[in-house]
């Protein structure tokens, strides 16, 4: 279905501004349409808090610039997005420039959502006309002076924003360009997976290679086969999409909440897209670096502690166990130029996501109230350098800041 | 003041195995469950921490899991010519506390009870006369081991039991239980990988032509996914099982086995720390219109339900429906009254071997690892010229090497000292133990009712035990001994001791929490509480579901028929009760 969705759109975009696309004939296809392109987008993440109605607002983000809430965009006139036109919407979209030309933080990924092809917006603003409306007013800008300023951001946008529509590449297969479409545009992937610039942008040079976000590192996904997903198969990108696990991890997270809310609902060809176009990305060290020797200082504390702390779980061999316990060995996760997620992981404990296919939700404890800054590093710097894994060090400073 | 709630289809009392078990089910069924936890919610990661799980003096010594006698005491005595006074700690039974109930802190040996364990009354008078058994109110439970065989499995299947058939549709198996009913397939999973002791006991007893086999076990041999789609992982044999919440999810429970998937649900909701105080009934006492409960602040509520479920610890149904006024309370003198009636406990003995040249390496365990006898187990042997009935079976499951009571010393060594030290470091590693779990069965002077005397904290009477142990069962288990003594000599060991079990119960070093009855299931409303669906005979609309519905005890761990009778149960509520909601399913 997606991919005659994709082949109409380009034919649609000419006829689309301003037009009322609620009087449309085929209103139903589109609220239908509207919602899938909400699941790829993911709207849900940021714009419904837990137990609250969807998209009535959302938990605050934390930025490095400060803080922002997402705000109700449910139609409700008073304090939703009910008194919006389309236009509006296109332009918050497309350009970043929202209801009486306010303008609207990055936070909201219109770098990405700009590569949305006008049929696909259109779509999901008669899908949101159709949310219950709910009135719960949110002030979206916490930020300090000076990012407060909403004006500032035209100079960011001239700095660091490239609007336009994805354009396909013809030299590669249709497959490809859903795919590339998708992890661009609506499913804005390198907002967390892209490294930031000073300014907050995504480095556009290292375009889905990790980026650290809310306390986690969202880890490399391109297709090198040492720290992104390459030694995957296609199938097993498939299989952790929709289930948010395949044998290699597991996840938890942030990314546990994409599974949950976007990922895992997508249509099967738009995951196997996203799969094909994943693998054919590059970025990233394609060497691995010598790991630490066993002889290390650290790396014999480090044994210690895993073989007391972790093995029962975990295994001997770094193995895990499918389903239950992540592997370790050979886990590009584990291998990410950052441990910031290694070091949450091991002070605060994760549990993992809950899917029709992965129910179990098992969960890392929490070791911080047991293992020292020391410790935790010691232990890292095993896990990264053990069963043929190769990562550099972990500091006991690093640590600190974690806790 | 009481707060009215809106009314739910089912209130369940209780989450541990059967309350979750229901939950599951009638959810399944559509219904709107709401399940009330006298205790906290517990989970692995965030309550049995791997960093501290296994800390033998918070969980093993001080009980950090069990109930606690401030929150509910219990009374006992051994006859009625004695003064109930009150447990002052729990010792010789120690029941659960929280979501996942006795289904957490348990060792996970999981047996069937055999079709002459239901139908015993009748089985036993047709062998060997009524004579027999007239010391005994031994009684028919209404099932039979056929109509009980799906069930089980089911409940296998669930907690992916580690396990050798010994009987399949009536091909006896090489390696299994020769003694058991047929099942209909194997174990979900093969028998755990044995450790020195166990792999010893079965040779020797091997020699001495018995018939040894692999303990069905809920400490997983290998990792699983159970019907649910829930995973486990294999067991590491920590040695901490017994008094301990699994930090592995190798060890079979509510937690994890159904409560990831059942707290999913929306027709289903807990609410932890909250102690139901009664059922409520109307006035005609033949229907409960919901329950009455209380929060940790003392707030009161009252939560209509359609059907109640008393899926709590066995003991807390019976005195549930005591405090509720279901059905009448127990009389030993007049033999009237069924709440109460024939509560049973575990007749057990033990045997150690002291070796000189052996290493059993006894910390690398679980709960259930190990190896059984059933030769001498309930009626698998002629009692004919013998002066009892009923059995045990004998057990070496050394299911822990824990360091602060793994202290076997030989007779003759002081309690303390540096000789207490050396025979305690010559003895950790070469001494085998193993053990007679014996049947129980009933007779009239062992009940329970409530104290007349001692209340709790709001005010009810506590429950009273009335109970030793039958002569009966005393025969049997001395019987059973000398038969362990043969064994104990057969190892070869340096010397060996063998403990007997004598009248005179004592309710302080721990024995085992294998309390059943009290509630029994039966054909006859006036000799039992529940009918063979675990349904009251008295207020249609409650199940009682658990080891309360007992009719008496056999030689063997009762969770696997617990979890057996709960599928049991929520059968027959999903396939007959729903469609006529409110009406006994077994006409009087």
């Amino acid at each position: 279905m997606s991919r005659i969705v994709f082949s109409l759109t380009l034919a649609a975009t000419t006829l689309s501004a301003g037009l009322a696309f609620a009087q449309a004939p085929d209103q139903a296809d589109e609220i239908i349409r509207g919602r899938y392109q909400a699941i790829l987008g993911d709207c849900a993440a940021c714009h419904t808090a837990p137990g609250a109605k969807p998209l009535s607002g959302g938990l605050p983000l934390e930025t490095p610039f400060g803080q922002i809430i997402p705000p109700n965009i449910t139609p409700d006139k008073a304090s939703g997005i009910g008194n919006w036109t389309e236009a509006d919407f296109r332009s918050a979209l497309k350009n970043g420039i929202g209801h009486d030309g306010k303008r609207l933080y990055p936070a909201m990924p219109y770098p990405a959502y700009t590569k949305m092809t006008d049929k696909d917006v259109g779509n999901l603003w008669s899908y949101l006309r159709t949310v219950d409306p709910v009135f719960n007013p949110v002030e979206s800008n916490q930020l300090p002076f000076p990012f407060n300023i909403r004006l500032s951001m035209m100079g960011w946008n001239m700095l660091n924003f490239t609007p336009g529509e994805f354009r396909p590449d013809p030299s590669k297969s249709a497959e490809w360009n859903r795919g590339a479409y998708i992890v661009q545009g609506p499913g804005h992937c390198g907002t967390c997976h892209s490294p930031k610039t000073a300014l907050g942008a995504d480095e556009t040079s290292e375009a889905l290679q990790g980026g650290s976000l809310q306390g986690w590192y969202a880890p490399n996904i391109t297709g090198n086969s040492y720290i992104g997903i390459g030694s995957w198969s296609e199938d097993e990108i498939v299989q952790y999409l929709k289930t948010g696990t395949n044998g290699h991890t597991i996840a938890s997270g942030p990314m546990a909440e994409a599974i949950q809310a976007s990922t895992s609902l997508m249509a099967d060809e738009d995951v196997k897209a996203i799969a094909t176009y994943l693998k054919s990305t590059e970025g990233g060290p394609a060497q691995k670096p010598q790991p630490i020797p066993a002889s290390d200082a650290r790396m014999k504390v480090g044994a210690a502690i895993y073989h007391d702390t972790c093995s029962a779980c975990h295994g001997g061999d770094g193995k895990g166990a499918s389903q239950l316990f992540p592997a370790l060995a050979g886990s590009s996760i584990v291998q990410q130029p950052s441990s910031e997620t290694l070091m949450r992981l091991v002070l605060q404990g994760s549990q993992a996501v809950h899917t029709p296919q992965a129910k179990t939700t098992p969960a890392m404890p929490s070791l911080g109230w047991r293992l020292s800054d020391e410790q935790v590093a010691a232990v890292l710097t095993y896990v990264r350098n053990s069963w043929g894994n190769a990562a550099p060090s972990v500091g006991a400073s690093d640590i600190g800041v974690q806790r | 003041m009481t707060t009215i709630l809106p009314r739910k289809d089912v209130v369940i009392v209780g989450l541990g195995w059967t309350g979750a078990i229901l939950a599951h089910e009638l959810t399944e069924g559509g219904l709107d469950v709401v399940a009330i936890e006298r205790g906290p919610w517990r989970d692995t990661a965030t309550d049995f921490n791997i960093g501290y799980a296994q800390d033998e003096l918070r969980y093993g010594i001080r009980r950090d899991l069990f109930l606690q006698p401030a929150v509910e005491a219990m009374t006992m005595r051994n006859s009625t010519s004695q003064t109930a006074l009150p447990m002052r700690d729990y010792g010789s039974f120690l029941p659960g506390n929280g979501v996942g109930g006795a289904g957490v802190h348990w060792n996970g040996h999981t047996w069937r009870f055999w079709d002459s364990d239901f139908q015993i009354a009748d089985h036993l008078r047709d062998r060997y006369g009524a004579g027999r058994i007239q010391d005994l109110q031994l009684q028919n439970w209404g099932v039979t081991g056929a109509e009980m065989e799906k069930s089980f499995d089911r409940f296998e299947y669930l907690a992916g039991i580690s396990g050798k058939a010994g009987n399949i549709s009536g091909q006896i198996q090489e390696g299994g239980n020769p003694f058991e009913d047929p099942r209909a397939r194997d174990y979900p999973l093969p028998p755990m990988q044995m450790t020195y002791a166990p792999t010893l006991f079965a040779e020797v007893t091997r020699s001495l032509n018995l018939h040894p086999f692999p303990t069905p076990s809920a400490n997983l041999s290998k990792d699983y996914i159970n019907p649910l789609g829930i995973a486990m992982g294999q067991c590491t044999m920590c040695g901490f099982c017994e008094r301990f919440g699994c930090a592995n999810y190798s060890k079979s429970s509510a937690q994890t086995t159904i409560l990831p998937v059942l707290m999913k649900k929306k027709n289903f909701e807990v609410r932890t720390d909250s102690e139901v105080l009664h059922v409520d009934l109307d006035a005609s006492k033949k229907h409960a219109r919901g329950v009455t409960y209380v929060n940790t602040s003392g707030e009161e509520f009252f939560q209509p339900a359609d059907m109640v479920l008393l899926c709590a610890y066995g003991l807390h149904n019976v005195r549930l429906m005591m405090l509720s006024g279901i059905g009448q309370i127990y009389d030993p003198n007049t033999g009237e009254g069924t709440i109460g009636r024939n509560y049973c406990y575990q007749t057990n003995a033990g045997a150690q071997v002291f070796f000189d040249d052996k290493n059993f390496n006894p910390f690398i365990a679980a709960g259930a690892l190990g190896q059984t006898v059933d030769d001498y187990n309930g009626d698998a042997f002629d009692h004919g010229p013998l002066d009892f009935v009923g059995g045990a079976g004998i057990n070496c499951i050394p299911s822990n090497g824990r360091p602060i009571q793994t202290r076997p010393t030989p007779p003759g060594t002081p309690r303390w000292g540096s000789d207490w030290k050396k025979a305690t470091v010559k003895s950790y590693k070469s001494t085998l133990g193993f053990s007679s779990q014996g049947s129980s069965y009933p007779t009239r002077g062992n009940y329970l009712d409530l104290d007349p005397t001692y209340t709790d904290r709001f005010g009810r009477p506590l429950l009273r035990f009335t109970f030793d142990f039958p002569d009966n069962d005393i025969r049997m288990s001395n019987w059973v001994s000398d038969r362990m003594e043969d064994i104990a000599k057969a190892f070869g060991g340096r010397q060996y001791t063998n403990t007997r079990r004598k009248k005179g119960w004592d309710s302080v070093p721990y024995q085992s929490t294998h309390n059943t009855g009290g509630a029994i299931m039966g054909t006859d409303p006036k000799t039992s509480a529940v009918n063979k669906y675990l349904q009251s005979w008295d207020v249609a609309n409650v199940f009682v579901i658990g080891a309360s519905a007992f009719a008496h005890n056999a030689g063997k761990n009762p969770t696997g028929t617990v979890g057996a009778l709960a599928f049991h149960a929520a059968d027959v509520i999903r396939q007959q009760y729903l469609r006529n909601p409110g009406q006994p399913l077994v006409s009087a």
